[in-house]
């Protein structure tokens, strides 16, 4: 591992770090558009923001190949050192680490039997609030909720609904901004409002 | 507890596991296979449930088991001790101070909140497995929404019987999509799971299976317009603490035919008479 990425470990209490973590994410995925504060490493190696590095660190393993898209693929010795993972193209990855939203159609959906071998996406956004409201509405919600991520493109909402469409099969969302997280499940409508 | 690691299982099974809620959050009531670990406990006594409790389980959390209501029962006990040992966690009977609650066949009286966990512990996952034995074929009447083989049932039902004759594991349909198992709860707890507040987990260690329903999520008895689904209960009033509402258990009191019957829910039961004047 080049020197400069080793300078940067992962959680400094591995076990409750990433079960702390884990339930942010399962919070997250639960309620969706509510932000959880996860338990980050202390000092991720830059562009990781440290919400990123801990979904990494809790969920990623040799049984979870990883796909590290633009700017993060220099990150691909400390990822590999600190999980174990392996690697992977969009559309083999069970995660993808992408500080832009990409293409639905590139990474996996899984399929009508098995909707689960589907790719997560988690997404690194510049913040979870103060960008253009979005009305989320399905599992998790109790009638409507509203949340306003920034970073997402101007053609989000049917972007998404391409994704909803393809329900149970689909592309599942973990936002990151900070230390905290929000979650975009498959199951969810989202429409755009003024 | 020396030699284990945090809640007994190693890291790597939790990631695995934490893996597969993720997805079972974001399709709910899909059952996905899972690699369920041999655990000090056999199968059928709430190993599924286990490893999702392990799974999700903090430092922070007070854990509650419940087995048929009761907290007091073998399988309740052990489990509460087995992560009391093993995680060091407070555990409690209390429903209300309880932030993970697992459960094998009952829902608490106590309305759940948005702070807790339930955890159910599932023998049989597969809502069409008395219809269709073979997976493969469930798997891909799952992938179709075909279960039209299950009203068909509950319509035989209505036919012999005069009404639909399930009374626990009363297959539901969860956000409009997926039949799921409620696991052997009765179908007096199955309205509670409609829009609960709490997020539901349900694991099945011999089957291989979790499935999930995320808070505030439609769970649907399955019926007809002319013969709606509808929550019975023993018509009878708690011998211990009088509730007229409270799912019963029927105690047999000796060999002569005596009977009582009492609030399966032990907290539920204690809690009304330490309050009552």
């Amino acid at each position: 591992m080049p020197a400069d990425l080793l300078a940067h470990p992962g959680f400094a209490d591995p076990v409750h770090d990433a079960q702390a973590s884990f339930r942010a994410v399962l919070q997250a995925l639960a309620r969706p558009g509510t932000l959880w504060r996860v338990a980050p490493p202390a000092d991720p190696p830059p562009p990781l923001a440290p919400a990123a590095a801990a979904v990494l660190l809790t969920l990623v393993d040799a049984d979870a190949p990883v796909h590290l898209a633009g700017r993060f693929a220099a990150l691909a010795p400390w990822v590999a050192f600190h999980t174990g993972s392996a690697n992977a193209e969009p559309g083999a990855a069970a995660f993808v680490l992408s500080d832009a939203l990409a293409d639905f159609a590139t990474l996996a959906a899984g399929t009508d039997e098995v909707p689960e071998a589907s790719t997560t996406l988690i997404l690194q956004v510049p913040a979870l609030d103060g960008g253009p409201k979005l009305t989320l509405r399905g599992p998790g919600i109790e009638t409507t909720r509203n949340f306003a991520p920034r970073g997402l493109p101007a053609d989000f909402a049917a972007r998404w609904a391409a994704n909803r469409r393809l329900y149970p099969r689909g592309i599942d969302l973990v936002l990151c901004a900070g230390s905290t997280v929000a979650g975009l499940p498959r199951s969810i409508f989202i429409a755009e409002s003024s | 507890m020396k030699g284990y690691n945090f809640a007994y299982l190693d890291e790597q099974t939790k990631r695995m596991l934490r893996r597969t809620l993720l997805k079972a959050v974001a399709i709910p009531g899909h059952q996905i296979p899972f690699g369920a670990r041999e655990m000090p406990l056999p199968y059928g006594w709430g190993t599924g449930g286990i490893q999702v409790t392990a799974a999700v389980l903090g430092r922070a959390d007070t854990l509650k088991v419940i087995d048929q209501g009761a907290d007091d029962t073998t399988n309740a006990v052990s489990i509460r001790r087995f992560f009391a040992r093993t995680a060091g966690v407070a555990t409690t009977t209390r429903t209300a101070s309880a932030t993970i609650i697992q459960t094998r066949h009952r829902i608490p009286e106590t309305t759940l909140t948005e702070a807790q966990i339930i955890v159910y512990q599932v023998p049989q996952p597969e809502p069409l497995y008395q219809l269709e034995p073979s997976r493969t074929e469930t798997r891909r009447m799952h992938a179709l929404a075909d279960y039209g083989a299950m009203h068909v049932r509950l319509y035989e039902q209505v036919a012999r019987y005069g009404q639909i004759a399930i009374s626990y594991d009363y297959p539901v349909m969860v956000n409009g999509r997926h039949l799921m198992a409620p696991s052997p709860i009765p179908a007096f707890d199955n309205p509670k799971m409609h829009r609960m507040r709490a997020l539901q987990l349900f694991g099945a260690g011999r089957e291989k299976r979790i499935y999930a329903v995320p808070p505030y999520t439609a769970v649907v008895s399955l019926d007809f317009e002319d013969h709606p689904f509808r929550a019975s209960r023993a018509a009878h009033v708690c011998a211990l603490c009088g509730d007229r509402a409270s799912y019963l258990d029927e105690v047999v009191t000796d060999d002569r035919g005596g009977r009582m019957f009492i609030c399966s829910d032990t907290d539920h039961c204690a809690s009304r008479r330490e309050s009552a004047p």
